[in-house]
């Protein structure tokens, strides 16, 4: 038997397998961050030099981790979408870039939130928030090019080329940062190597996971609009029973 | 009709967008006008304390610069635009990415160039050295060129659009932060007694780096921005 690989890159077919994959996505992530966060404000211990500050980092580590890898993911699908011209794969992009931006936001946030107990500031220049920042811009800019196209076709292209040229950037700028950093003053404060206790590992893991499943299921969700809003005038659509009602 | 070498491709789009330019002489010279403001607005801002400027002097300079090349990114296609020789220019047999390089280059020359030979005037407002004033000239000639050349890509794909303007410094300005911290790294270390040669070397490897890829991404940009 044959098996179509490619059934499910036409859109028509992928609205429905996304509306039926999301509930699979979404539970289980409100569930683990429910026990990841339990694990982690109830169980985890009061760390002997953070105190109780440190519990922060049960959101900041996972979103920092996430922004990253969002952008790779996104640059990834957008790369397909320009040299495959695959509709699907532009549309998978678009719709992670603002959970990239949020998140990326998130770690900011929180890491301010983090930074004025410990370091007793809202900001430090250090390396790693540098670089977190400049991702956010970038973040901003993909989505700023795409709004600022009324055309999808060159909308997707064009953030396509940005997104591939931004990540070759994204470790040059990396490392130019660090090395930035450590040539005007090293950081007085540096994240201790101290093994970290179990509860502490579990959660930070079992919310990493809750936000690698939200972050599914809200691109899922955010592609099937997408799908919804550039094929508004095609036949399937209008015989869609959600459109219809 | 005699064959065209690639280099006389290049040598003929830099000749005619000088041309062009010197036609329009005050285009070249907002920029530069554009970069001596900005600069002399920092010491009204922070005070006039010799110490602190010579502390400064290095990054203000670089992100005036910066910022003085965004201002004229958007017009290095869009007289070309509208006019409809760039469709042409797609539509020659000739390779697009050489002709994208010749306009980077003349970009450069008029917004790039004009900068470097003036920065080492505003640096003595600044009370810099004349060590660090010869560093931070030729780490702007390292510099500015990959500037055009990482702009020429934003102002591809912002080609004919509302706002395209500020919308290009949004796109291309994270991107240059590489240049500005090994461009303004440069003055430093040599202010604090260090040998510039490292931030210099890495400033060489961008331009290089930025000359085979740029120009072919541009050109990528463009052939987007125009179907």
């Amino acid at each position: 038997m044959a098996i179509n690989w490619f059934k499910y890159s036409a859109p028509t077919t992928f609205y429905g397998l996304a509306g039926k994959l999301i509930p699979f996505f979404a539970w289980p992530a409100a569930i683990l961050f429910a026990v990841g966060l339990y694990i982690g404000f109830f169980v985890a211990p009061t760390d002997a030099v953070q105190s109780e500050a440190y519990r922060i980092m049960f959101i900041h580590v996972p979103a920092s981790i996430l922004s990253m890898f969002i952008y790779l993911i996104m640059a990834g699908y957008a790369a397909l979408g320009l040299i495959f011209k695959t509709r699907l794969s532009s549309m998978m992009a678009s719709a992670l870039a603002p959970t990239g931006a949020l998140f990326a936001f998130i770690s900011l946030w929180t890491g301010a939130l983090w930074g004025k107990p410990m370091w007793g500031a809202w900001w430090v220049w250090d390396a790693r928030l540098t670089s977190e920042l400049i991702l956010l811009f970038l973040y901003l800019g993909f989505i700023a090019l795409q709004a600022s196209i009324e055309d999808p076709r060159r909308a997707d292209r064009a953030s396509a080329l940005l997104a591939i040229v931004g990540s070759v950037n994204v470790p040059i700028i990396y490392y130019s940062v660090q090395w930035w950093n450590t040539l005007h003053q090293g950081s007085s404060i540096k994240f201790s190597g101290t093994s970290m206790h179990v509860a502490m590992q579990q959660s930070m893991f079992t919310v990493l996971v809750a936000c690698w499943l939200y972050v599914i299921a809200v691109a899922l969700a955010r592609v099937r609009s997408i799908i919804l809003e550039r094929e508004s005038n095609t036949q399937w659509v209008k015989e869609l029973a959600e459109v219809k009602k | 009709m005699n064959k065209l070498s690639l280099f006389g491709l290049l040598g003929l789009v830099i000749r005619r967008d000088l041309l062009l330019a010197m036609r329009r002489r005050t285009d070249v010279l907002t920029t530069l006008v554009f970069f001596v403001m900005v600069v002399s607005l920092f010491p009204l801002g922070v005070g006039p304390e010799p110490d602190m400027l010579r502390k400064m002097a290095a990054g203000v300079l670089w992100v005036a610069a910066l910022l003085a090349s965004m201002l004229s990114l958007p017009r290095m296609f869009s007289a070309d635009y509208l006019d409809g020789t760039l469709e042409q220019m797609m539509l020659a047999p000739q390779s697009l990415t050489m002709m994208v390089l010749g306009k980077i280059i003349a970009h450069w020359m008029l917004s790039g160039l004009p900068l470097v030979l003036i920065a080492p005037v505003l640096g003595l407002q600044f009370d810099m050295s004349a060590q660090a004033l010869w560093v931070l000239m030729f780490a702007l000639l390292l510099g500015t060129p990959v500037l055009s050349m990482i702009g020429a890509i934003g102002a591809a794909l912002t080609l004919g659009l509302r706002g395209g303007g500020v919308l290009v410094s949004l796109l291309v300005l994270p991107l240059c932060i590489p240049v500005l911290i090994f461009g303004a790294g440069a003055v430093e270390a040599v202010n604090s007694g260090m040998d510039a040669i490292s931030n210099l070397s890495l400033l060489g490897a961008f331009l290089l780096f930025a000359l085979v890829f740029t120009p072919f991404v541009a050109a990528q940009a463009l052939r987007i921005s125009m179907e």
